[in-house]
């Protein structure tokens, strides 16, 4: 092209042409290369680009979904939804100049009333949890708060006010403690496969019902994809996909509102620490539930520094821990039922057996006395449970060593293993056996190995036992229901929002210990006789209540502490439905405020009152 | 039109009645190459009037409008500067380069600054970028003092004459800031003094001090802890090397041209586009025009847009062999070489070859000066086309 052929242009040179023919070259290759890069990107990697340039425009939104309600028996609303104001942080769009951003968090911190370090940990803390999720500042911030970030945006990049659910709590703080609380997901728990499906931020079931029926509860997220520009603002039209939110089910509990309300007063009227369970004895069926000191669950959302020290730091107080199912308490008298059913099981005692009861029992040197020294003469099984006969019980704990029947009967009835109930902090407590304590003996953890005195100590509810109120509450149960052994529930059906029943949940007894119907007549009638009989142990508490009822007492020892107070009860005696137990630290003699705790649900449940009885001719343990 | 004059003697002009054709010239103008000009030009008000229409809030067919206009004068400006003999700017260098010069100077005087620079005068229909214009003016009178200077002095002496002259208004624009243009100064100067015919050994002693000058600037002096560069020009000249580096930072850019142009595969997204519709791709109107063709017409599109380019500047180096002088193969040469750098740098730029430096795509980036400055310089290869063929026609005018 560039040496004609025609000869026109004597001035070409050949040194020149062949200048123009390399700058032909040159521009010819650089050509190629913008060709075959345009072909590269477009025709070969085409697919590549497209998928990232689709990834770049798209932004998935979650709706949450509001958790579902937690009702009682009845249908009351015990936990329920408010909507509330977020104010949240996208951390990636904070300012990049280091001052800038400094000065934007500073006065977020002080619009959270909280301080410019604090939010820099909440925002830290958050980014490992979960990379690149909005951190959120502050929940329930109030309306004025709002305006002013939104009537000020270009000052506070980053920063968005989003609308969530928090748990309301019409009735306060009633059964807290079973109710339990929600919270975000924690990194460990996302790995969990129950969590499938839950992201970083998203609020689980922390404790209590709102744990074990998180699923139910919960609700699956909806779900907004819409296309966004570079600067992640919506574009208009650019709604892609929309999922709308499925709210959780509710959850209906076997709890009587009103029984729980009587049971939590009757508790937090004694002013003293302790616990308390009512059951459905041929079910399981938990009616009311409680423990003092209790806490208010709204608080656990966001609690205060105060508020974390009442409810994290009191090791004595411990108000998040629920006695009725975590408490381990030496249970005294009460134990003397289970005691029974172990000597006449094993065929150490019969039910009409007379054993002298002169006030003292003397063992290896020792006096293991009544209390109050008093003789109660030449007592059977009945008139022993009915007086509280410690003398009776320890001549049984005596027959029954060396051998480790009383501690199998035990184990039997509940004692010193979890019951399964559905929620969680459930503790086994502690049933001395003389393997425990040999192995404690070998490990030089203990002075001295099991002995005969252990055994008697163990007979009363004494020495190392130690029981919550609901496996107390468990054993009585299966004792009135002659073996059926009743497994503990509180979740009773799942609902949706209209109150259609999705599913009942069963919770049949697994297990059933054989009770001789003789044995069992022969102790309710003593229990019934210390509840109701004139010289019985709790005559001035239920001598006047006009239901027939079974219950005994129990005072503990505990080293270093004023008695343990216990007292479960059965009712209607002869065939119960219901059995109570109520345990309270340092709260004295049974009758004196376990007791007297205990008929205030039986008045709540049955709607009748005691009426006052003449407590002179009452026994004392 | 106006009678122009011509070297060549005219009396048998008269002697037949010319076509209206001929009487404008046509039949001696190289059709293809304006063809090939004004195909961009519409081209880029069609892309603008797809791409741009919600940028400016109110006013949907702001870039469009004033491109057709841009693009409208530059046609006129050809067809003038086509009439014209390019000879003239031989006699006028040292005026053309003394304006050159001044113009250049008085940006930093009485020029507005846009993002810390000062590139351009504001004047009361659209902002002037004399460096724009000054790279055609550059050609015009550093061809004319070669051509002047040919015999003057040894060869040394002639290449330092023509590296100062061709620097001066290059570190001018450097200094605005502005690299990417002065880049321009710089390239085109060295194609003149190649078409010039300095020896090949000056060429290589060129080649080594700018190499270490980039080592010095680029490598050395940051190490010395004195940066030459402003620190988002080194991170734009650097970052294509690696743009996955750091895609959020001066990466981000070419990451997301990349990804746009990708996107648009054989036969583009139309509307569809996102990456250049959603502001992922900055400067689509200007420097990154070319990511908004590869998103929206595909490969298809996109090569058509090379394909002309590739046309353009055939027919640049085409008249460069043409020109029945010794100037007229220098100015041909410089205006090829200016239009192939702009063109490879910026399309490769868009395509993540090369660093970003805010060169402009020629006549397809929104830009008055540039279109214009386009069209007049494909206005003097129009020149120098039409008397070449005049020449050839053994002197005929009309």
């Amino acid at each position: 092209m560039y040496l004609r052929s025609d000869g026109r242009e004597p001035q070409m040179s050949n040194r020149l042409a062949l200048r123009i023919a390399i700058f032909g070259g040159v521009a010819l290759t650089l050509f190629v290369v913008l060709f075959v890069r345009l072909w590269l990107l477009q025709v070969a990697s085409g697919e590549e680009h497209l998928a990232e340039a689709n990834s770049n425009r798209t932004r998935e939104f979650r709706v949450r979904a509001p958790r579902g309600e937690i009702l009682d028996r009845d249908g009351e609303v015990l936990v329920s939804n408010r909507t509330s104001l977020a104010l949240q942080l996208n951390p990636a769009k904070l300012p990049a100049d280091e001052a800038e951003r400094r000065r934007e968090l500073k006065e977020l911190a002080e619009l959270t009333h909280t301080t410019l370090p604090k939010v820099e940990e909440t925002i830290d803390e958050q980014e490992e949890i979960s990379p690149g999720a909005p951190v959120t500042l502050r929940r329930d911030v109030g309306d004025y708060l709002v305006y002013y970030v939104e009537e000020n945006q270009e000052r506070f990049p980053g920063v968005a006010v989003e609308r969530v659910f928090v748990r309301r709590y019409p009735q306060g703080m009633l059964a807290a403690h079973t109710l339990g609380s929600v919270g975000e997901v924690s990194p460990k728990e996302l790995k969990e496969a129950r969590f499938r499906g839950v992201e970083p931020g998203d609020q689980v079931g922390k404790e209590g019902v709102e744990d074990t029926y998180d699923g139910f509860l919960r609700g699956v997220p909806g779900l907004t994809r819409i296309q966004v520009d570079a600067f992640g603002q919506p574009t208009a039209g650019g709604q892609l996909v929309s999922r709308s939110p499925t709210p959780g089910k509710n959850m209906r509990l076997t709890i009587d509102l009103d029984l729980q309300e009587a049971g939590d007063a009757a508790l937090s009227e004694q002013g003293l620490y302790g616990g308390y369970v009512a059951m459905d004895v041929r079910n399981g069926e938990i009616l009311a539930m409680g423990s003092n000191p209790s806490f208010d669950p709204a608080v656990l959302t966001s609690p205060t520094q105060k508020q974390v020290n009442a409810l994290y730091r009191d090791p004595v107080a411990s108000p998040l821990t629920n006695r009725a199912i975590a408490g381990a308490y030496p249970t005294g008298s009460t134990f003397k039922p289970i005691t029974s059913i172990a000597a006449l099981a094993s065929g150490e005692v019969t039910p009409s057996e007379e054993i002298y009861d002169d006030g003292v029992f003397t063992l290896g040197g020792i006096d293991f006395k009544n209390a109050g020294g008093v003789s109660h003469g030449s007592i059977a099984m009945q008139r022993a449970l009915t007086v509280s006969s410690d003398v009776y019980y320890y001549t049984l704990g005596d027959r029954l060593y060396p051998g480790t029947e009383l501690q199998r009967w035990a184990r039997r009835l509940g004692i010193g293993r979890e019951s399964g109930i559905d929620v969680p902090g459930e503790l086994p407590g502690l049933l001395p056996t003389p393997a425990w304590r040999n192995e404690l003996y070998r490990e030089k953890l203990t002075d001295r190995p099991w002995s005969a005195g252990d055994n008697v100590n163990l007979s009363v509810g004494q020495g190392d036992l130690q029981a919550s109120p609901l496996q107390m509450a468990i054993a009585y149960a299966t004792i009135a229901n002659g073996g059926q052994v009743p497994r503990p529930h509180l979740g009773l059906q799942v609902e949706d929002a209209a109150g259609r029943v999705l599913r009942e949940l069963e919770f049949p007894s697994t297990r059933e210990v054989r009770i001789d119907p003789e044995w069992r007549d022969v102790i309710l009638a003593g229990l019934h006789d210390a509840a109701q009989s004139g010289e019985g142990t709790s005559y001035y508490v239920f001598g006047g209540f006009p239901v027939d009822v079974a219950g005994k007492t129990g005072t503990a020892e505990r080293d270093g502490y004023e008695d343990q107070s216990w007292y479960v009860v059965l009712a209607p005696y002869p065939d119960p439905e219901i059995v109570v137990a109520v345990t309270f630290e340092q709260g004295g003699f049974g009758a004196d405020t376990a007791a007297p705790a205990a008929l205030k649900i039986f008045s709540e449940h049955f709607h009748k009152e005691a009426t006052e009885v003449d407590a002179g001719a009452a026994a004392v343990e | 039109m106006y009678a122009t004059r011509t070297r060549q003697a005219r009396p048998e002009a008269f002697a037949v009645r010319p076509s209206i054709a001929e009487r404008l010239g046509l039949p001696y103008m190289d059709g293809t190459l304006a063809l090939s000009a004004v195909a961009l030009a519409v081209f880029s008000v069609f892309t603008l009037s797809q791409a741009t229409t919600g940028d400016v809030p109110g006013s949907p067919d702001y870039f469009v409008d004033r491109q057709a206009i841009y693009a409208g004068l530059g046609v006129v400006g050809m067809y003038l500067l086509t009439r014209i003999d390019y000879s003239r700017f031989r006699e006028l260098r040292v005026g053309i380069y003394t304006f050159l010069c001044v113009s250049i100077s008085l940006v930093f005087v009485f020029g507005f600054a846009a993002r810390g620079s000062r590139r351009a005068f504001d004047l009361p229909f659209f902002s002037f970028q004399p460096s724009e214009l000054g790279k055609l003016l550059l050609v015009l009178a550093l061809a004319g003092f070669v051509i002047d200077g040919a015999r003057r002095g040894s060869e040394v002496q002639r290449t330092v004459r023509y590296l100062c002259l061709g620097l001066a208004p290059a570190a001018l624009v450097f200094l605005q800031p502005d690299l990417g243009t002065s880049l321009v100064f710089v390239v085109v100067t060295l194609a003149v003094m190649y078409v010039g015919g300095v020896p090949w050994t000056h060429f290589a002693v060129i080649g080594s001090v700018l190499a270490a000058l980039v080592t010095v600037v680029l490598v050395i002096a940051p190490a010395a802890g004195v940066p030459l560069l402003k620190g988002y020009q080194e991170e734009r000249l650097t970052s294509f090397l690696d743009p996955a580096k750091d895609p959020s930072g001066a990466g981000y850019q070419q990451d997301q041209s990349q990804t746009a142009i990708g996107s648009g595969q054989l036969t583009g997204r139309g509307d569809h586009a996102t990456q250049t519709r959603l502001d992922f791709v900055p400067e689509r109107h200007t420097d990154f025009i070319f990511a908004v063709i590869g998103e929206r017409y595909g490969f298809a599109g996109a090569a058509f847009v090379l394909s002309l380019y590739a046309l353009l500047i055939w027919r640049a180096l085409r008249i460069v062999t043409l020109s029945k002088n010794s100037y007229g193969t220098l100015v041909a040469g410089g205006i090829a070489a200016m239009l192939l750098f702009q063109v490879f740098v910026n399309v490769g730029m868009n395509l993540g070859i090369m660093p970003i430096t805010g060169i402009p795509l020629p006549l397809l980036s929104y830009g008055g000066s540039s279109v214009l400055a386009t069209f007049l310089a494909v206005g003097v290869l129009q020149s120098i086309h039409m008397q070449a063929r005049l020449s050839q026609k053994g002197g005929f005018a009309w």
